[in-house]
Order: C-alpha cells, then sequence, then structure tokens
C-alpha cells in the first residue's frame, strides 16, 4: 500500500481557537477510510481540508508524494471529487449534472457521454437521465449525486455523511449499493459518518475524532472492541468502565484486580498498570442465580437488578454488582428470567469482551 | 370618458399609419433604454456577483450603498450628470449634454444598482454550500460563476426586467440631460409630458398606450424566456 494523501502536522485556528489537531494521517490507494466522531468534533472541517476547499491554519498536505499549494489546488480538485450531505444538484436534467464535473474538465463530448450514462447505469438511475434533477427524490438526488462524482474517476472520493439526510429503507440500499461499488472498483475514498454502522459497513480503516483531535486510526473491527481511550470507547458503545490494577500477565491473559474480585481480559499491560476495564453491554450474558450453565466465559459476578429499560427488540439492563454494569439482552430472555429490580443474577463475560485500556 | 376613448382611438390610429414622428420618438426610447440596460448588466452582473461571493472587509458597506442606490430618484441622477456634463464640468469638453449619449449615461446610472442589488440577491438565494459543491467537483472560479448565473437565470432575469423597467419609465433624467429636443433627444416619456402640458390628451394617452405595450412586449418575452421550462 502507499499513501495517495499525506496529512502532517495539521492544525486548523477558528476566531484564534484550535478546532482541529491532526498529527499524521494518510490515506491509502484503494482503500475507504471511515472518519467517525460524534457531532462537532470536526469531521466535515477535516474533510473540508483534505479536499483542499479549506485552507490549513498550519500543516502540510501531500498528494502522492507532492505537496498541494493553498493558492492553485485547482489541479488536485480535478483529481478528487465530492459527495455532501445534500445532493446538491444543479436545476437541470440529471444527464447534465452527471456530465457537470466531466465538462468542468474539458473531457471530449463523446467520453463525457460515454461515462456519464455509464455512472448513472452503474448508480441506477440511468432511466431518470432526461428527467429534470429538481424533481427527484431524496434517494435518487443522492444517487445522481454519486455518478456525478463518480464520473469524473477521481483518485480519492470524498464522501461527506451522504446518507444522513435519507430515510432508513433508502439509506440501507444505497449504502449496500455503494460498498459493492467500491469493493469491486478498488475506489480510494474518505467517508465522513457519525453513524457507526455505516463506518463499519463502508470503511476498510477507521479514524476516531473526538473534540477536534484524532484519537484513534485502525481497522474497524479494533476501533469497537479495543478503543484507545475512554472517550472513544464511550462513542462506539463500551457502557461500563471499572478502574481496576494488573495483577499478573501471561500467555496475553492479563488478571486484574476490581474493587474486591478479580477479572481475566485478553491483554499485555503489565502487573501494576492501572487500568480501566471496559465492557460492553452486548458481551454480557445474564442468568438467573439457579442455573449457570457451564460456558467459556471466564468471568463471572453476581449482582441484583436495579433497572430494565426496552428498547425495541432489546432490553437494557442495569445491575448493582458494587458498581454499575450495563448489559444488553434480548427481550424474550428478560421474559423467561422474569427481570425486574432487586432480583439477583449472575453476569458472565468472556477475557476477550473485557478490554484494557491504561489510565494514569 | 370620451377624453380617454378619443386618446385609444388617436393610438391604434398613430400604431397603424406609422406617423414618422412617433416612430422615431419610439425607437430612440427603445434604443436608449436598451443600452442603458445592457450597459448596467456588463456593470451590475459582474460587481453583483463579486458582491456575492467575495470575501472582503469592506463587503457590507458596498451593499448598503448598492440597496441604496436602487432607490435613487431619477432627478437626482440627472441632476449629478448634468453637472458632469455641463458646458463648464469636469466631462463639459465631450459635448454630450443635451444628446441621446447624455440620456444612456443618467438611464445607465439608475439602471445599474438595481441591476447589481437584485443580481446580487439572486445569487445570495441559491443554496451556499452549492458553491463548495462546485469547487469539489473541480470547477475552476469562471465555471463556479456560469454555473451559479445559470442556476440563478430566473431572478437574473427578474433582474434585467427591473432595470428595463426602471429606466423606460423614467422620465425626469431624460428631460434634464436630453432636454425632449424634438428630433434628437425626444423620448417617449419626455413627449408625453409635454404633449399633456400642452393640452394635447390624446396625443399623450396614445404615447402613453405606446410606451405601455413596448414595457409588456418586452416582459412578455423575457418572461416567456424565464419561465420555459425543461421537458421534465
Amino acid at each position: 500500500m502507499s499513501a495517495v494523501l499525506e496529512v502532517r502536522d495539521l492544525e486548523i485556528l477558528r476566531d484564534g481557537r484550535s478546532v482541529l489537531r491532526v498529527p499524521q494521517l494518510s490515506v491509502e490507494e484503494g482503500e475507504v477510510l471511515a472518519v467517525i466522531g460524534p457531532n462537532g468534533a470536526g469531521k466535515s472541517t477535516l474533510m473540508l481540508t483534505l479536499c483542499a476547499l479549506l485552507t490549513p491554519s498550519r500543516g502540510e498536505l501531500r498528494f502522492r508524494g507532492q505537496p498541494i499549494p493553498s493558492r492553485g489546488a485547482l489541479a488536485y480538485r480535478r483529481r478528487t471529487s465530492l459527495v455532501l450531505q445534500e445532493p446538491l444538484l444543479m436545476d437541470t436534467s440529471v444527464y447534465d449534472n452527471a456530465a457537470s464535473g466531466l465538462r468542468f474538465r474539458g473531457l471530449p463530448r463523446a467520453e463525457t457521454q460515454r461515462r456519464a450514462q455509464h455512472w448513472l447505469e452503474r448508480l441506477g438511475v440511468a432511466g431518470l437521465a432526461q428527467r429534470r434533477a429538481r424533481t427527484l427524490s431524496g434517494g435518487e438526488a443522492q444517487r445522481v449525486s454519486l455518478a456525478r462524482a463518480l464520473a469524473v474517476e477521481p483518485e480519492i472520493l470524498f464522501l461527506d455523511e451522504p446518507f444522513s439526510a435519507l430515510d432508513a429503507p433508502t439509506r440501507a440500499r444505497l449504502l449496500d449499493d455503494l460498498q459493492t461499488l467500491l469493493s469491486e472498483t478498488r475506489q480510494t475514498a474518505v467517508f465522513v459518518t457519525h453513524d457507526l454502522n455505516e463506518a463499519l459497513l463502508l470503511g476498510t480503516r477507521v479514524a476516531v475524532l473526538i473534540a477536534g483531535e484524532l484519537r484513534q486510526v485502525a481497522a474497524p473491527q479494533q476501533v469497537f472492541s479495543a478503543p484507545a481511550d475512554p472517550e472513544i470507547a464511550a462513542f462506539v458503545g463500551v457502557e461500563t468502565y471499572l478502574p481496576a490494577q494488573v495483577i499478573s500477565q501471561q500467555d496475553g491473559l492479563n488478571l486484574v484486580a476490581a474493587d474486591g474480585f478479580q477479572i481475566e481480559a485478553l491483554g499485555q499491560q503489565p502487573p501494576g498498570r492501572r487500568v480501566y476495564v471496559c465492557l460492553r453491554p452486548e458481551d454480557i450474558t445474564l442468568y438467573t442465580s439457579a442455573g449457570v450453565p457451564a460456558s467459556s466465559a471466564r468471568n463471572r459476578l453476581s449482582g441484583t437488578v436495579t433497572r430494565t429499560l426496552p428498547q425495541g427488540p432489546l432490553v437494557r439492563v442495569t445491575l448493582d454488582c458494587g458498581f454499575p454494569l450495563v448489559a444488553l439482552i434480548t427481550r424474550s430472555s428478560a421474559e423467561e428470567m422474569g427481570l425486574a429490580p432487586g432480583l439477583p443474577v449472575q453476569a458472565a463475560f468472556k477475557a476477550s469482551a473485557a478490554h484494557l485500556i491504561p489510565r494514569p | 370618458m370620451s377624453l380617454i376613448w378619443e386618446g385609444l382611438v388617436h393610438a391604434v390610429q398613430l400604431l397603424f399609419s406609422a406617423d414618422p414622428e412617433v416612430l422615431s420618438i419610439t425607437g430612440l426610447s427603445l434604443r436608449v433604454s436598451g443600452i442603458a440596460t445592457l450597459v448596467s448588466l456588463l456593470v451590475g452582473l459582474p460587481l453583483g456577483t463579486l458582491l456575492a461571493l467575495g470575501h472582503f472587509p469592506t463587503r457590507r458597506f458596498w451593499i448598503s450603498l448598492v440597496n441604496t442606490g436602487m432607490a435613487l430618484p431619477p432627478v437626482v441622477v440627472g441632476l449629478a450628470v448634468s453637472i458632469f456634463l455641463w458646458r463648464s464640468g469636469p466631462l463639459g469638453d465631450l459635448r454630450l449634454m443635451y444628446t441621446p449619449t447624455a440620456i444612456i449615461i443618467a438611464q445607465t446610472v439608475i439602471a445599474a444598482p438595481v441591476v447589481t442589488g437584485l443580481t446580487l440577491a439572486a445569487l445570495q438565494q441559491l443554496n451556499p454550500r452549492l458553491e463548495l459543491q462546485l469547487k469539489g467537483l473541480g470547477a475552476s472560479r469562471l465555471q463556479i460563476v456560469w454555473a451559479l448565473w445559470r442556476e440563478a437565470r430566473l431572478p437574473l432575469l427578474a433582474a434585467v426586467m427591473a432595470g428595463f423597467g426602471s429606466v423606460i419609465s423614467e422620465v425626469g433624467a431624460s428631460m434634464m440631460v436630453g432636454g425632449n429636443l424634438r428630433g434628437q433627444t425626444r423620448v417617449l416619456t419626455t413627449a408625453i409630458v409635454l404633449e399633456n402640458s400642452k393640452g394635447e390628451f390624446a396625443v399623450a394617452i396614445a404615447l402613453s398606450v405606446i410606451l405601455m405595450l413596448l414595457a409588456y412586449l418586452i416582459n412578455l418575452l423575457l418572461t416567456w424566456v424565464q419561465q420555459r421550462r425543461l421537458r421534465e
């Protein structure tokens, strides 16, 4: 893999305050880099900077090894393209919209026609080519916007929350189609989203941005199972943090001591290190005291139910195990166990479900 | 009532008799106001675009100036242009006073702020992220401006109509800098004022009908262009 785009010591100031700091970030050939983070984390600012639509206050962008000049970035922008949250189509025909990027680049008419037509077909909207763009539905319009961006066959495709304005079924279909298309064409892309599922589905790598800082860049599964710090953990859905201290480390397995009990976790932290034990609610299994089956779950804790909160087909159960522990179980198993506040239960989780983050 | 009726009959007669004087007055009105509108477009379109898309510290000040300019009283413009073109004025040597060119200058001063202000408004009502999207698609500065003009073509045509409307119907400045000289600088509005003051109401009405018909036809043409829809 080689870096198509590279960022170094990037900083954006707004009204004298630093709103984005990225010490180092690269976009590799053929990858889809998903940039995730809560609202206001600076995702769009980072995206606009990567597109050379925003001049960084400090730092440098390199495209295929060459620095991108902050003035005269047109040549760079003509090798990339952009899809925003709103489709932002021009008030003309669908075909003219799909062809617009090619016309900006002064491509010959025949080539423009071939490519615009081809990408409208790929996005499943070729039948709408003669329609006026204004008359399209939200999903159709976003497909045309994608066709318009892909028609220029960009070396990097920038996608800024392209699905967040769509309703759920439309979004799911388009996400699915785009996933197929990106992996088939091995299109290099940077994809900004606040939706973790979208990042998991499209991203080959995930960059986590929190409060203007790039906190972690890793494979999607790793960000979810091994978040680098408590804030990332909270963003990716870890709900239980337990301060603890490492007792021993053997064969990639850590034994840690928390307040009055011990937990086994995958990890290679040195003994004595102070850590947080992070647990995702969906990794916790609950049993009533009556029947605890033998399973591979190494860790068992006793507690009492303090609260149950239905969430669609699932139930969020908060336990008091000496510390608050959150578990997410199906509604049917909650009913089977007769879960209610005050009921004593056993919570079990595997060593691989417990992730350790060092704490100061 | 008979006065109006007589006037209308006279107007039809004048229209169809192809009276050479009426034709030349009408022709001059069209020519002067047409050129003035064209020049104000050449000035107002780029200026309005600059004010709408530009980022510079004095922008707000210029916008307030343009908005004030949209309501410039024609007589004040007439006075200012007269002072400049007067024999002893700064541009007196050009000997433009009481010529059609003088009227064109005055009418341009009236129409340019209208076109500028409405161009500014037309571009500002577009989604501000459209400019970003166009840039992101690889458009150059000129391509962006062209695309935004196309996108705002309906309100921009309204700016043209308003500019033309403001000068074809204006009388104060034309009178002051043109002098209403028969066969030289007499336009429809100044002729109407003259006929009215002579008590020749029938002729005044006839000329008014021609003026309104002219304004209507021009706007009909522009409206047709504006409202032409792409096939759905």
